[in-house]
């Protein structure tokens, strides 16, 4: 047995007493002294998510605010996305490129009337910083909101949970935002997630915090959920995790994220990276995102690799493990084209053993987000 | 449970009669979590002490399970193929990994009490 230890000073978000409180399994992530788990151990806490609901501390998640001049102009330069066209109170799923089209972040944008609201992954929160501050523009400052904390409640009673502490909030739309107040706290309340399930992100001050997760776990169909189940939630829900699945040499078209590029942004371009993105979105590309589902019982980890039937390599897997809810081992990886399609069977290298695997359709759970 | 016998990997031995059978300490499996597969040797297949025997996998990882001694594998555990989570449930009973014919069965000897390990654990936290 080999068990990882590590030590370094890590920050810690305004909920690390009660993540200790509640007896979570401390683990560094991205800077962050996280919650892997709690007592209750990941495959509980997937399963509850899925059945009720979890309560996530994603603190650790940047939170940004772009303003002055034309922010949604200036940003959508940045972006594949179509953000012009997102009206006040709506938010986006869009990728932060390079000049090559490989993605330097995916993040969630929120439109304000003069405002954007952004949350980019932890630990990219510095180079997006930099980043936005070189390419917005004289006219629009980037303001990491540093005092600010996030809190997910996911799962299929998160609207009825919440909607007992806030007026309005089952009726929310999937990927919209509404400013409201728990707890005596101001939130701003998004309805969205990385789970696959319907459910919020809740946008508060760092001190309001622990009032809030307090009153939302208090509710016994909330349980708290670490970023193990986190990850598993996600995984099942075919999400791409930053420096997995996606990075700055892989293309939104590559990663199966030719959805996140609107009809008018394919049409004009003006974003970088748009004359390999585009090329590749009319010409297809030689790789591509895909499921994988092992046909025995062992697991795949990251950076296996994938071969053919006859044994040529033809992949490696970004992602891969146990998914609760499909109780069975799966993998989210690249393939060569020929071998992207659902149904082909693939052989996984694991532990020197050549695996059979065959390709499926992402996700590997249907999603359930509210639909109204 | 004086018959126990521990490595710095986290292992368990205990002898019976001439074979050692071999597992995960408590304190690993509640380190690792869910355990959601389990890979076991082939019957036969020779062991070096401190060597990969066996391979445990939680939700979020894969480890290793050492060979506390050397030895040929004499039998697995299959019921922990369909059930891994006898692993979390009762590590030094029916969660038990494999039984191995000890080259030496001296080197048992050398190996951790469980007074020994149980202050080798109070190090490790």
């Amino acid at each position: 047995m080999t068990l990882a230890a590590t030590a370094a000073p890590l920050k810690r978000t305004s909920l690390h007493s009660l993540h200790l409180a509640l007896g979570a399994k401390m683990v560094a992530f991205a800077g962050y002294e996280m919650p892997v788990q709690y007592p209750s151990g990941v495959l509980n806490e997937h399963l509850h998510t899925r059945s009720k609901a979890g309560l996530f501390d994603v603190s650790h998640m940047g939170q940004l605010r772009l303003a002055g001049g034309d922010p949604v102009k200036a940003l959508e330069a940045l972006v594949p996305g179509d953000l012009l066209t997102l009206a006040s109170l709506r938010m986006r799923y869009t990728l932060l490129l390079n000049e090559q089209g490989g993605i330097l972040d995916d993040l969630m944008a929120t439109r304000f009337e003069n405002e954007l609201f952004l949350v980019v992954n932890a630990a990219r929160k510095e180079a997006d910083l930099a980043h936005l501050r070189t390419r917005l523009g004289r006219s629009t400052t980037v303001e990491l909101l540093e005092d600010r904390a996030l809190l997910a409640l996911q799962g299929p009673a998160a609207a009825t949970v919440l909607s007992g502490f806030c007026e309005g909030i089952a009726r929310l739309g999937f990927m919209t935002a509404m400013e409201t107040t728990l707890a005596g706290s101001k939130c701003l309340v998004t309805r969205s997630g990385y789970t696959g399930e319907d459910g919020f992100e809740i946008s508060l001050l760092a001190a309001d915090a622990p009032a809030v997760a307090e009153m939302l776990l208090a509710r016994p169909e909330v349980w708290p959920i670490g970023l193990g189940a986190r990850d598993s939630l996600r995984l099942e829900a075919g999400l791409c995790l930053y420096g997995h699945d996606i990075d700055e040499t892989t293309t939104p078209i590559e990663a199966a994220l030719a959805w996140t590029i609107g009809n008018r942004r394919r049409a004009e371009g003006g974003f970088p990276g748009a004359a390999v993105v585009l090329r590749q979105l009319a010409e297809g590309t030689v790789r591509s995102r895909v499921g994988i589902r092992p046909d025995g019982r062992a697991p795949a980890r990251e950076d296996t690799l994938i071969a053919d039937i006859v044994g040529a390599r033809v992949g490696r897997v970004t992602s891969g493990g146990f998914g609760p809810s499909i109780g069975g081992p799966i993998a989210m990886g690249y393939v060569d084209r020929p071998h992207a399609a659902a149904g082909t069977p693939l052989a996984l290298l694991v532990r020197g053993t050549a695996r059979p695997a065959h390709v499926v359709r992402l996700p590997f759970v249907p999603t359930r987000y509210y639909r109204g | 449970m004086s018959g126990l016998r521990f490595t710095r990997d986290h292992e368990w031995v205990r002898l019976d009669g001439d074979l050692a059978v071999v597992g995960i300490t408590d304190y690993a499996q509640s380190q690792l979590g869910d355990v959601v597969y389990v890979e076991l040797p082939e019957i036969g297949q020779r062991v070096e002490k401190g060597k990969e025997a066996a391979v445990v996998e939680s939700v979020k990882a894969a480890s290793e399970v050492y060979a506390p001694l050397a030895g040929e594998v004499v039998e697995v555990n299959k019921t922990l193929t369909a059930n891994p989570a006898k692993v979390n449930a009762d590590p030094i009973g029916e969660g038990w990994f494999l039984k191995l014919r000890p080259d030496n069965p001296t080197e048992f000897e050398g190996l951790m009490d469980e007074e020994a390990y149980r202050r080798f654990v109070e190090e490790q936290r």
